[in-house]
């Protein structure tokens, strides 16, 4: 009955129709994967070219495209989406209801990423890519400069993708706290489900200043306004405040649900509760809430005044605090207890070694005088790689080994799982470690080559081998994927021993999540010796349980919307309009009415 | 890392190194702490864990003196860091050599500003400074944004288009530095390089005294007919030749093009087959210079190379 109630309608169009979040949240964890692998494959291209100084193998324009898309598609349609995706497949079941709160949104969210993904590499591919960076300061990326469409496809795949992340922000928002399981007051949410709480109203706070700072340059270049243009009255520096105002946070947008993947992966192979819990959810949202005062140290070398400047370096080391309390309550929490080294663990080993080192040199960066030295060289690329590979990928590679036999319903094989381990973490420092000297002895970012009297070939060649043992990695890690998913043992419903209520129910899980609702008595729900459950809702309509934000008591019954077409036709829409503002400022004239239209269906009643 | 050569330079690579020295303590610490809670056997094993609240009093007194001996640590590298820098500015000594550097997609314009009764000089590509004497330095940009740096000499400051830009160093010693853009300009942000020579200060007087005479006359035949090439060809649009009509501002001043060690800020070395090279085809030897190609007849680019390699 449940099955038949929340299952996807019959065909092709039922299945793109379809509002299980889990079905939603794998395509979103599939095209980000794709579009990362995509931007992979340039950075190797990008390592060949700095194996050997006065490389001729691309031209500075290729270059500067590459770097720009790989930029772009690592921030934008990779971390952030992969993340996010995670969070749309995992809280619902991780708090113990069937869907999420807006699933015809949730549908309309993910064509809208998929076609932003889709625009920006058909515009690479087509040979319109952008070449001003991931971060397209102006004036450079203004129409004088970079004349052509290739940062207006950058600007427009911006406000695709955030549009497309405050949709799923918003999702994970309203769930979190409408939708917990009866019982379960903040107090005992799982770890990873603040975090992708906090990462989420991260998102709704940062994402529209990028969204207004790309629409005001795409005007700039389309319709002749002059927001970015010196000679007419416009400020270049407001662009850089802009763009890290959301560029700084989104650095932990990215990395506050890696936190939580290593807190939940944690708690489950030490078989213990986590030491400091209160503190280390307290430290997620300190980092939250920090991470908007730190953005304009990206800007000492643009020119501050001293109290800023000050203001800025303190902001940046403070926010070393919160994290370290996480890593101390992590290393009490595992303290003895002698956990089995499965392949997730081992994953959050290497995040350890990798990312406190990357955070160090985040302290380093942070000190004004040492940062004017060190801005913009390769340094900086060491830092930013060993923070996010280290503190985000390395910590999602673990995740996606942890959830993927809940996901799939077999486990994934071993001996692939601790090869690939060992290749990436000693491809990765073997690739990034020698980029400090290098930034250190004077090499500047975004060079497309270099003299051979510099004296950087070595540690560049050396770099380049490195990446090419990350790749070596990450196709054992793939095949590993490939074998599980195909012959792996399978799981059951909770093959870790873990605590938290996804384990709860079938690997895979059936459309509807949980059989009966559950309910909560404890911060580890699947450790407390009897189960709760919850009665009275119907089965034959998409019926939920809603709860109040703070205690989840429960509150009343919502009935959910099932698939439907209009999500579909306004994606759509909306991508014919933004993708013909490109071409014409014609394109929102004809392209409003299209919308209008499509949300005119979706709401009628 | 680099030897600091400026007194601005010498707090900041003291504090370089000081903050390395803090990094591998930490992380040899924390790895260290890791390693132990991974393989230490506990003298009571937990029960597969039940949920309840299990004492935990210990760990977290652990926690807490990691996390003040972290507050601690940084406390001390922010007071370094304030030591070290940022200051405010201060009015510059009254000795103090004030030189302009201009951006251009992709080389530097060096105008050294004139004193009192003097004339002001303009270079490009190569920065002398005498060695022992503050340098004021005024940043601007032509174009789009980009970032002074020689890294033996000190920290960056950005060239931001409509806002002025200024920072002030004390190189040394006399030597020969590498300088950089190091702020994405696009193409050819790869081949904006700049030589830094500092010099002893009375070697450096002679330079700049040299530096500011009007360009040499021609002597040889061929030179007589180079510059009659230069003159009546499209050149003199960018290029200024200090004592002939040539005036134009786009392109780097010639007046001693041939005492420069580079073409096209770092791009190739400068010698008479380089000079050829770059006069026929810019686009071969940085592409997307916004310099055109010559497109003389052989002769007349044989007298153009003698005329400008002769520009001492």
């Amino acid at each position: 009955m449940l099955e038949r109630t929340w299952g996807p309608g019959p065909g092709w169009l039922g299945r793109l129709t379809d509002v299980d979040h889990k079905r939603v949240a794998i395509r979103y964890v599939l095209t980000a994967v794709a579009f990362g692998v995509l931007a992979g494959l340039l950075s190797l291209v990008m390592r060949l070219q700095l194996a050997v100084p006065d490389n001729r193998l691309l031209g500075p324009g290729t270059y500067n495209a590459l770097f720009t898309i790989h930029g772009t598609a690592m921030m934008f349609l990779f971390a952030v989406p992969v993340m996010q995706g995670l969070g749309l497949y995992l809280v619902p079941l991780m708090i113990g209801t069937r869907n999420l709160a807006f699933p015809r949104l949730n549908v309309f969210g993910y064509y809208v990423f998929l076609a932003g993904g889709l625009f920006l590499f058909g515009g690479f591919f087509l040979h319109a890519s952008p070449r001003a960076g991931w971060f397209s300061y102006v004036p450079l990326a203004s129409l004088q400069f970079s004349p052509g469409k290739g940062v207006d496809i950058w600007a427009q795949t911006i406000t695709f993708t955030e549009l497309a992340a405050l949709v799923a922000a918003v999702e994970i928002v309203v769930t979190t706290l409408k939708q917990r399981a009866p019982g379960m007051r903040l107090g005992r949410m799982p770890v990873l489900v603040w975090a992708m709480l906090v990462m989420s109203v991260m998102v709704i706070l940062a994402m529209p200043a990028i969204m207004v700072a790309s629409t005001l340059l795409a005007m700039d270049r389309l319709v002749e306004t002059h927001f970015f243009i010196p000679e007419r009255g416009g400020d270049v520096v407001l662009w850089q405040h802009l763009f890290w105002f959301f560029g700084h946070p989104e650095v932990y947008i990215i990395f506050v649900p890696a936190l939580g993947f290593v807190s939940q992966i944690l708690v489950a192979f030490s078989r213990r509760p986590l030491v400091g819990y209160p503190a280390i959810v307290g430290s997620l949202v300190t980092t939250g809430g920090l991470g908007f005062a730190l953005w304009a140290h990206h800007m000492f070398a643009a020119g501050m005044s001293h109290g800023q400047s000050v203001f800025f370096m303190v902001a940046s080391m403070a926010i070393a605090l919160p994290t370290g309390i996480q890593i101390f309550c992590w290393i009490a929490t595992l303290w003895g207890t002698r956990p089995a080294l499965r392949t997730p663990l081992l994953f959050v080993v290497g995040f350890f070694l990798t990312f406190v080192l990357g955070g160090l040199t985040g302290v380093v960066l942070a000190s004004v005088p040492v940062d004017l030295q060190l801005h913009d060289t390769f340094f900086v690329v060491a830092h930013l790689h060993y923070v996010l590979i280290g503190g985000a990928v390395f910590p999602l590679l673990g995740a996606l080994w942890y959830w993927l036999p809940k996901m799939s319903g077999r486990l994934m094989p071993e001996p692939a799982g601790r090869a690939s381990v060992a290749l990436l973490v000693a491809g990765f420092h073997l690739t990034f470690f020698p980029m400090h000297q290098l930034g250190l002895e004077g090499m500047p970012r975004r060079v497309f080559t270099y003299g051979r009297d510099t004296g950087w070939a070595g540690l560049n060649l050396v770099a380049t081998g490195g990446a090419f043992v990350i790749l070596a990695g990450l196709l054992v890690y793939v095949a590993g994927l490939a074998w599980g998913l195909r012959r792996g043992r399978l799981a059951g419903p909770d093959p870790w021993g873990a605590d938290t209520l996804e384990w709860a129910t079938a690997s895979p899980p059936p459309s509807y999540n949980h059989a009966p609702l559950p309910a909560v008595t404890s911060r580890h729900p699947l450790w407390a010796p009897a189960a709760t459950t919850v009665t009275g809702i119907r089965s034959e309509v998409r019926e939920i349980l809603v709860t109040t934000a703070g205690h989840a008591a429960p509150s009343h019954r919502q009935v959910l919307d099932g698939p439907a077409v209009a999500p579909l036709l306004l994606s759509a829409a909306v991508t014919a309009t933004l993708v013909g503002v490109v071409f014409t400022p014609w394109a929102i004239v004809w392209g409003s009415p299209l919308c209008f239209a499509a949300l005119t269906l979706w709401f009628w009643p | 890392m680099l030897r600091p050569v400026s007194i601005e330079a010498q707090p900041q690579a003291w504090l370089t190194g000081a903050l390395f020295g803090i990094t591998a303590v930490v992380f040899i610490l924390t790895s260290a702490a890791l390693i132990a809670a991974l393989v230490r056997q506990n003298p009571r094993p937990p029960t597969p864990a039940t949920g309840s609240a299990q004492d935990d009093r210990g760990r977290i007194r652990a926690v807490v003196t990691a996390v003040g001996a972290t507050a601690v640590v940084l406390a001390v590298v922010v007071a370094a860091s304030l030591a070290a820098g940022p200051h405010r500015e201060r009015a510059g000594p009254p000795d103090a050599l004030a030189v302009e550097i201009t951006g251009h997609l992709w080389w530097w314009e060096i105008t050294y500003l004139a004193p009192p009764g003097g004339t002001a000089v303009t270079t490009a590509n190569e920065l002398h400074l005498p060695a022992g004497r503050p340098v004021d330095v005024y940043l601007r940009s032509a174009d789009v944004i980009h970032s002074f740096w020689a890294p033996s000499l000190g920290g960056k400051t950005d060239l931001v288009p409509a806002r002025p830009g200024h920072f002030r160093m004390t190189p040394t010693e006399p030597g020969e530095f590498s300088g950089f853009c190091a702020e994405f300009c696009g193409l050819e942000h790869a081949r904006m390089r700049l030589t830094v020579l500092v010099d002893a200060p009375d070697t450096f007087e002679r330079w700049l005294a040299d530096e500011a005479r009007t360009a040499r006359a021609p002597t040889a035949p061929m030179e007589e007919e180079g510059r009659g090439v230069f003159l009546a060809s499209p050149c003199v649009g960018c290029h200024t030749i200090r004592g002939t009509p040539a005036s134009g501002h786009l392109g780097p001043d010639l007046t001693h093009l041939a005492e420069r060690r580079t073409l096209a800020a770092g791009a190739v070395p400068n010698s008479v087959g380089h000079l050829a090279g770059w006069l026929v085809a810019p686009q071969d030897v940085k592409p997307g210079t916004l310099m055109p190609p010559a497109g003389l007849p052989d002769h007349e680019l044989q007298a153009l190379v003698s005329y400008l390699a002769g520009l001492r």
